[in-house]
């Protein structure tokens, strides 16, 4: 399926990936895309991985992307992105967060956070944009608007900002008070991928 | 206009358009939201959460003997709970259409088994129906209820994780109010007593073969014939994922009613195809069947029947087919296991029942299974629903008959004590046992999401209603020894667990805090301080000693360059387990 495109958005429970990726679907479908999804529930709320798959295109069968097929891979937490990298095609598009977010045995003292992540992918992918979310949630005004940065990152990086009006869209599904702060950071985090 | 929604969504639609008026479930991964989607059709549909899957079918088939068009869902482990009712009311048959949702878990991401679900329709001798997508899943619901009333039989929609949560477009239907059945006192229809069973029989084996005509010509069985050297006869989300690697190169037999199968179209298929694959996930339910009868074909062979399939896996097995990828290198991932969140109610139980040695814990299934998790490491079983209370009896029992000196305690959470907790109590009481039983209260169904229980004092389409009384109830059972106290407060629970240690007889231990991620009611507020604080190390008086680190709260780390403990504010909800756990005085309220 050529004409299908494959987003996979990972990071950990607690991130707004779940929103975000509502705010990215609504937008494709808007702009009159086939989309399925597929989100990993049940456990999101205890701080565990989270991903969203997000497909669209004209005709869509699966809901969820295999290994080496994702065509843009986006770590909301940095760990994340480099577990998920083999659903990346290599010749696709990264988009990391440089945001740490550590798990159980690394809080213990027992592990380390590892080092040189985002290098590491750098070495093996060619395409790959590193944002710096929390900085962009804080230019923004808001700490919690780093999940609609980086999806301000993505649609850029998909070429999809001029197909629907997506200040409209994040209005329709982010509840009013948020709504400027989000769109703020939505432009903050498209102006990152050229 | 379409709306993405999960199957789930979907689902709950497809009960609304078909004139559903009663609906019940338990909450569980993966079927929750369907119940929750049913909900806000208030003005049409009563939705109620049930005490137990056995509970909610009981009901539905009231309703349904009563005339309406009934549902039920529930996950693929509570179709186990509710087996009993299930098998019988397939012989007595429906009045108003019955269909029950089994939402199974391929791959088990959040259950103790996986189950293939679909044996039960062969087994309780009813239809199955599955659905690929959401779109089906809404449509076929209301197939689902045609089928029932025109074959008088209830209808098992078994659904699957994929199913039930990815989201895909679907085109919405009108309400069809289809009124209510007259109701009838019917004693030989409704009465399985076992002179009317006998006679329910054969008009069941009858109905199969009737059922068997219809499945070979039903819409939802069908055909899509494209090059015929590969043939595929396939059914639920495994026909998306098979669309998906052959699209249109290959012929597909689409199955959507599994249960009796259409095996002349079947056989048809198979003659016209040069090699013909089952692709289905789990159990090779299609396959035997096909065997069976004298039907070749390739399947479990090839496809595994373990875990979840994706269009990988089916692309590997039958084209040999493997992607180019690339890998992070493995001293670059930690794990990431979930724990109980920061303020969690459970930590403080757990954190003092860790110093308790030389006992066994038997566990059960919600957040408070993660007890058993590193650093608190306190449950050694879960088995299922309500288990906890029985087990621990049963190994009180052998230990003190063989003379082992082992305390027993069971925990087990407040939802899944009204579940089938209430009965185990019941049997621990009656049979004199000694074991110590903690009800770990918080005020919710946490696991799944926040669901009411009877205990709440909310039902599921927001009226207020009765809560129970725990301690009352655990009373009139016949408990002597009944303890509330306060998990956040470290002192209470090591002293109540010395009581009911020191007890000779069962006793209750009943920890009640709503939980820190729940929407608090106003029932909650006006019972709990519940204002947010936050808690922070002093670096001066931190001696790096890691006692607060054994509470497992994800909001505090170690840092091993300053050999200091530090706490996320941002994270910290101020349960203040960690400074009572101090034995430095280092952590302290912020402002204080």
């Amino acid at each position: 399926m050529s004409n299908v495109k494959n987003v996979l958005l990972s990071g950990v429970g607690g991130q707004g990936i779940i929103l975000a990726s509502k705010v990215l679907s609504a937008g494709l479908i808007e702009a009159g895309y086939d989309v399925k999804m597929s989100e990993v529930h049940g456990m999101a709320q205890r701080g565990g991985s989270v991903t969203t798959q997000v497909r669209f295109g004209e005709k869509v069968y699966s809901p969820i992307i295999g290994l080496g097929q994702a065509d843009i891979l986006v770590a909301f937490e940095k760990m994340e992105g480099g577990k998920w990298l083999d659903h990346l095609n290599p010749e696709g598009i990264m988009i990391i967060n440089d945001y740490k977010i550590p798990s159980a045995p690394i809080l213990t003292g027992s592990i380390p956070y590892p080092e040189g992540i985002i290098e590491e992918i750098k070495s093996k992918i060619e395409h790959v944009s590193v944002v710096d979310g929390p900085s962009l949630a804080k230019e923004a005004g808001n700490n919690k608007t780093m999940n609609i940065a980086i999806i301000g990152s993505l649609v850029k990086a998909l070429g999809l900002d001029e197909v629907v009006d997506w200040e409209m869209i994040i209005g329709k599904v982010i509840k009013e008070r948020f709504v400027d702060v989000n769109i703020k950071a939505f432009k903050l985090g498209m102006a990152q991928v050229k | 206009m379409k709306h993405l929604m999960t199957g789930n969504e979907a689902v709950a639609r497809g009960v609304f358009e078909a004139g559903v008026t009663y609906a019940s479930a338990y909450p569980g991964t993966p079927s929750t939201e369907i119940l929750e989607n049913v909900g806000p059709y208030k003005e049409h549909i009563t939705a109620e959460w049930a005490a137990n899957e056995k509970v909610a079918l009981e009901t539905a088939i009231g309703a349904s003997i009563a005339g309406a068009r009934s549902f039920a869902a529930m996950k693929h482990v509570g179709v186990n709970v509710a087996a009993d009712p299930l098998f019988t009311y397939a012989y007595t048959g429906v009045n108003g259409g019955l269909v029950l949702v089994s939402a199974d878990d391929p791959g088990a991401h959040s259950s103790q088994n996986e189950q293939d679900n679909r044996y039960y329709a062969k087994f309780a001798k009813i239809a199955c129906i599955e659905p690929s997508d959401s779109q089906e899943s809404k449509d076929f619901i209301i197939d689902a209820y045609e089928i029932s009333e025109e074959f008088n039989l209830p209808i098992l929609f078994r659904m699957t994780t994929r199913t039930c949560h990815s989201k895909s477009l679907v085109e919405f239907g009108e309400r069809t109010e289809v009124g209510t059945k007259p109701y009838k006192k019917d004693t030989s229809k409704f009465v399985a007593a076992p002179s009317n069973a006998r006679l329910m029989h054969p008009k069941v084996e009858a109905r199969t073969e009737a059922l068997k005509k219809f499945s070979n010509e039903t819409h939802l069985n069908r055909f899509e014939w494209n090059d015929k050297k590969i043939g595929i006869i396939t059914s639920g989300v495994s026909y998306v994922y098979s669309k998906e690697v052959f699209g249109d190169t290959v012929s597909y037999l689409k199955l959507g009613f599994t249960y009796p199968l259409p095996m002349e179209k079947i056989r048809k298929f198979a003659d016209e195809v040069e090699t013909l694959y089952v692709i289905e996930e789990l159990e090779p339910f299609i396959e035997e069947q096909m065997k069976a009868v004298g039907i070749d074909c390739i399947g479990k062979e090839v496809i595994p029947r373990i875990g979840e399939l994706n269009p990988d896996i089916i692309a590997k097995a039958i084209l040999g087919e493997e992607r180019q990828t690339v890998s992070i290198s493995e001293d670059k991932k930690v794990e990431r296991p979930p724990a109980l969140c920061a303020g969690c109610p459970h930590r403080g139980l757990f954190f003092e029942l860790a110093k308790r040695k030389d006992i066994m814990v038997t566990g059960d299934i919600g957040c408070y299974t993660l007890g058993v998790a590193e650093p608190l490491n306190t449950i050694d079983t879960v088995i299922c629903m309500g288990g906890s209370i029985s087990m621990g009896h049963g190994a009180y029992k052998a230990f003190e008959r063989n003379n082992v000196d082992k305390k027993v305690v069971s925990v087990i959470g407040d939802s899944t004590f009204f579940h089938t907790g209430i009965n185990s109590l019941i049997t621990v009481a009656y049979n004199k046992s000694n074991t110590v039983n903690i009800i770990l209260d918080n005020r919710t169904t946490g696991m799944t999401g926040h669901q009411e229980n009877p205990g709440t004092g909310y039902s599921l389409q927001g009226d207020m209603t009765e809560a129970i009384d725990i301690p009352q109830l655990v009373k009139s059972i016949g408990i002597k020894e009944v303890i509330t106290v306060n998990p956040l407060d470290l002192d209470a629970v090591d002293k109540a667990l010395k009581v009911a240690f020191a007890y000779d007889g069962p006793s209750v231990i009943i920890t009640r805090w709503p939980c820190a991620l729940k929407r608090f009611t106003d029932l909650d507020k006006k019972e709990f301080d519940l204002a947010k604080k936050t808690y922070r190390v002093d670096p001066e008086e931190c001696r790096g000693c890691k006692v607060c680190i054994k509470t497992g709260c994800p909001a505090l780390e170690f840092d091993p360059k300053s050999k200091k403990a530090i706490i996320n504010e941002d994270m910290c909800v101020g349960c203040s387990i960690c400074a009572q756990s101090c034995p430095f005085d280092a952590i302290a309220k912020v402002g204080e």
